[in-house]
């Protein structure tokens, strides 16, 4: 029977599996809630953290299936680019407010982490490894990576990051009255990468299609900002 | 048959974004390159809206599924972070929020003034 098990886990129909199984229990609780906290994603997270976690289960294990979903990761966000081609007059309309508020906005974004990390009190490496926290993982490792930090940390953060403007992000633009859609949809994509854009998605078609484009370019603002800030306030 | 047409023509566009990342030492990942890439071919019309709409759609509608390895990840770096969570949510969280209200009201803001001068 162990055998069996072991056998289980080391075919890639456990991670594909679990995954499959613990995102359509997860979306069965937010159809059934409604609440934002109930997110599908994040909740599959969870559970399967915790299933590792408790029958000591091994990350590599897992990722078996795992890499074999990671792997549209890569065609899931070029076909960002439908949305935004649906969308292409509203943002040939207002290319001017949608850069400045990608690049003021990340350029806040990094210069409160630096604070926030001196706050804490976090030594040189990690705080340099949160710096990037905000761009999509792949922009993000390459960042980490220049500055000298741990990717591994700066994935850490982008995760959470990613799941804060899932849950918060729509309820943050509510309660600062930005209500306009290209607003809402740059708002959640430069503060929260792909993960938040699903999320935008969801909100809608615009929201989606802005979120999604602000990913790239807020990804590119980031690979000339951060150096320069850090080397700034650091 | 649709389907997999559909689906064959997203990879390869994903296939050259890396490719033009590799070879052009671009600092922008492969993927973001993609995006980039398909966004030019839709708007020439090299390729038409309707040869990658179904996958598309299918793939928008489900794509926090395909985050899930990623997320589980986090699992990995429970050792390097110990002691540092609180530390690490906490400025995740509060630097999100930052950055959405900055972003979200310069965008509207200008939007708003320029109309206004319209």
């Amino acid at each position: 029977m162990s055998e069996l098990i072991s056998q289980f886990l080391q075919s890639p129909v456990f991670g594909i599996g679990i995954s499959l199984l613990t995102f359509y229990a997860g979306g069965l609780l937010y159809k059934k809630t409604g609440s934002p906290l109930m997110n599908p994603l994040v909740l599959s997270m969870v559970m399967i953290i915790a299933l590792l976690l408790s029958f000591h289960i091994s990350f590599e294990d897992y990722n078996r299936g795992g890499q074999f979903i990671s792997f549209f990761l890569g065609p899931a966000t070029v076909i960002l680019a439908v949305p935004l081609y649906k969308k292409i007059s509203l943002l040939k309309e207002n290319v001017f407010p949608i850069l400045a508020g990608i690049i003021v906005g990340s350029a806040a974004g990094i210069v409160s982490i630096i604070v926030m990390c001196k706050m804490f009190g976090l030594d040189e490496l990690v705080s340099i490894s949160m710096i990037p926290k905000s761009v999509t993982t792949p922009i993000g490792i390459e960042i980490s990576n220049q500055l000298g930090g741990l990717p591994s940390i700066t994935v850490a953060a982008i995760v959470f990051t990613g799941i804060a403007g899932v849950l918060l992000g729509p309820a943050v633009c509510k309660l600062f009255r930005i209500d306009d859609k290209v607003a809402v949809g740059v708002a959640i994509g430069t503060s929260s990468h792909a993960l938040g854009t699903t999320k935008a998605v969801e909100l809608g078609e615009t929201e989606g299609a802005m979120s999604g484009l602000a990913i790239g370019i807020a990804g590119l603002v980031t690979v000339f900002l951060a150096p320069l800030l850090a080397k700034l306030l650091m | 048959m649709r389907y997999i047409i559909q689906f064959a023509i997203i990879l390869a566009i994903c296939v050259i974004g890396d490719l033009l990342h590799d070879y052009l030492h671009l600092p922008i990942p492969g993927n973001v390159l993609g995006m980039v890439l398909l966004l030019i071919l839709l708007l020439t019309g090299v390729i038409k809206l309707t040869m990658i709409e179904d996958v598309s759609n299918f793939m928008l509608k489900h794509l926090s599924f395909f985050f899930i390895p990623a997320a589980v990840g986090l699992i990995t770096c429970f050792t390097i972070l110990e002691g540092k969570w609180t530390a690490l949510m906490f400025i995740s969280v509060v630097s999100t929020f930052i950055i959405a209200v900055v972003t979200g009201m310069t965008v509207q803001i200008l939007m708003k003034r320029r109309q206004s001068v319209e």
